[in-house]
């Protein structure tokens, strides 16, 4: 069978253009592999274990570590998940189990107005709320910051991993006569753990790797802090002041930190991946 | 809903249950009733803190060009510029890539390779902001200077986009790594859209004779627009509110120029390189009023794409 040129012409077209969206998918997803190539074949020379005990050196010394960035991290972090998973768990439930009109849907608006909200743009709130009444930029400041973060993030996911649950599981615990919170708490929120644990997991990486609000919540310190009062050092921060520095020395911690930094966040992903993917199977 | 249905009142139930119940819906209703607050109190710090600028320049804030903090000379239009051109370009180079890709993943792959494929496609979209903006300056500036702008200025020089010195750092290297930044969200989104198409749609086309790449672009890419477009519209929120990869590679230039080769400014770069240091109230005010502007914008291009994403569910649903 011959084609016509019209059909020819059509088919080469259609080749042309699928092959060209296969390369488009290909080129995006290679950046994934060169960022990790990168920084492993960069960051790992850098790597010992100074790195994860020891203070930054001045500018000129060679050797230190990143150990006051990482604890400090690990503190921030830590005291945003302690604001933020509540909030945004418990503000979750309410709006999937108690519809309550326009007061909900206030709510929901407000958590979407919150998501978009540029982090920096959190940063400087959370400056005007904590640093500026307590004179000093400390880890209280930047850990409030990156939970008006989670809150929004959190919020969202509970609600919709709640909604996701069939309402023959409420029925039949409003049947067997346990009230609507026993119902929620002993079978909803069970039935829907793995997706709400998904959020957070999800919403505390995000939360990890952000720098825009620490730069002027937390600041930074090139030692240990003693009190949550303190300015905080941590690994986003140190590894923008080290990339923009002009020192090799400094440059070669920045990208061991940011291995660290990489590693941490995409295992979350891909834990946070296979926890949901159990829930389906 | 069937959900609201209390169960009948019968004898055993304990006062104490139905205590606990009302309890937990308030409990609840609380932390939901903070999330209210906390938005209202965030917009209310905004305003408050940049009464003092626009009180002061009024709407020459918005349409002037001098930012002095030393004379204490504050005007928003090089860093409104900045960040609307990086975003734009950035969305130039990112739409054909992502809705490309899109196509490929959710038309083309096969379920498993595309399941595959789009969970490495989300790990992009989690790589923080501040690990591009470090790659960006060892890997990206330098091949800009050393190649790609030179050969823009080679090839397309006689265009005023394309002249003047180069520094490997400023308009065009940001909107590249902004570009990277947004096509995991335009990948998935749209992805998504592409999938809610319903098969007969596609079939039909291929019954009639159509080939595989007439239906997608013919029947299932209008179909799925909106949802193209708000993954679009998203996008172009998340860039014009990134930060740190911009500051990193945008050169700090607070000035209006033609050329992308020159370095610029945008607002969230300017904010995080000046806030922790400025100087007095002034200044800092002016900044707030920055990030007021920020937050405005973002504020409609997100309710646009919420818009268009909402209006997509509904037809399908």
């Amino acid at each position: 069978m011959t084609m016509s040129p019209r059909t020819r012409w059509r088919y080469a077209v259609n080749n042309v253009m699928l092959t060209l969206t296969a390369l488009c998918t290909i080129s995006t997803i290679s950046i994934l592999f060169f960022i990790l190539g990168y920084l492993v074949v960069n960051g790992i020379s850098s790597f010992d274990l100074a790195f994860f005990t020891q203070l930054p050196k001045a500018p000129g010394e060679s050797g230190g570590g990143m150990a006051n960035a990482i604890i400090g991290s690990a503190l921030m972090v830590g005291l945003a998940s302690l604001i933020g998973i509540p909030v945004g768990f418990l503000g979750g439930i309410y709006l999937a189990e108690y519809d309550g009109g326009w007061f909900s849907n206030a709510v929901r608006y407000a958590a979407d107005l919150l998501n978009g909200i540029p982090s920096i743009v959190l940063g400087i709130v959370a400056w005007n709320l904590l640093v500026v009444p307590m004179k000093s930029f400390s880890a209280w400041a930047g850990g409030v910051a990156l939970s008006l973060i989670l809150i929004p993030i959190i919020v969202r996911s509970t609600e919709q991993f709640l909604r996701a649950v069939p309402n023959s599981l409420r029925e039949g615990a409003l049947a067997l006569g346990a009230n609507k919170a026993t119902t929620t708490l002993t079978v909803i929120v069970p039935a829907a753990r793995r997706g709400i644990l998904t959020g957070i997991i999800l919403g505390v990486a995000r939360i990890a790797g952000e720098t825009a609000p620490l730069l002027f919540t937390s600041l930074n310190n090139q030692f240990w802090t003693t009190s949550l009062g303190q300015p905080t050092a941590s690994l986003p921060v140190m590894i923008f002041t080290h990339a923009i520095s002009p020192y090799d020395d400094w440059h070669r911690q920045a990208w061991a930190a940011g291995l660290v930094l990489l590693t941490i966040v995409l295992l979350a992903n891909i834990t946070a991946r296979f926890v949901v993917s159990r829930n389906v199977g | 809903m069937a959900t609201r249905a209390q169960p009948a009142p019968i004898p055993i139930t304990k006062p104490s249950t139905q205590m606990g119940d009302a309890t937990a819906r308030l409990g609840t209703m609380f932390f939901a009733g903070g999330i209210l607050i906390i938005t209202l109190i965030i917009v209310g710090v905004l305003m408050e803190k940049s009464w003092l600028t626009f009180s002061k320049f009024g709407f020459g804030f918005l349409s002037g060009t001098n930012w002095d903090p030393n004379n204490e000379q504050f005007a928003s239009l090089p860093f409104v510029y900045g960040t609307l051109l990086t975003s734009f370009l950035a969305l130039l180079i990112a739409v054909p890539l992502g809705v490309g890709a899109a196509i490929f993943l959710a038309e083309l792959a096969p379920a498993n390779i595309s399941s595959v494929l789009t969970f490495l496609v989300e790990l992009l979209a989690a790589v923080p902001s501040v690990i591009y903006g470090l790659l960006a300056i060892f890997t990206l500036v330098p091949f800009m200077r050393d190649y790609v702008e030179p050969g823009l200025a080679a090839t397309l020089g006689f265009l005023p986009f394309f002249q003047g010195q180069i520094f490997g750092v400023g308009y065009l290297t940001a909107a590249i790594i902004l570009a990277v930044m947004t096509f995991p969200f335009i990948i998935s989104i749209s992805r998504e859209a592409l999938l809610d198409v319903p098969r007969d749609q596609r079939e039909a086309a291929l019954a009639l004779g159509a080939t595989k790449w007439e239906s997608v672009w013919d029947v299932v890419l209008p179909n799925a627009r909106l949802g193209i477009i708000g993954s679009i519209f998203l996008g172009l929120a998340r860039a014009l509110g990134e930060t740190m990869a911009v500051t990193m590679v945008i050169g700090n230039d607070p000035s209006i120029k033609a050329s992308l080769f020159a370095p610029g400014y945008t607002i969230a770069a300017v904010i995080a390189n000046e806030f922790a240091e400025a100087s007095g109230n002034m200044h800092l005010s002016a900044l707030v009023a920055l990030a007021f502007v920020l937050f405005l914008l973002t504020m409609v291009i997100n309710g646009a794409a919420r818009l268009m994403l909402a209006r997509t569910a509904r037809k399908n649903a």
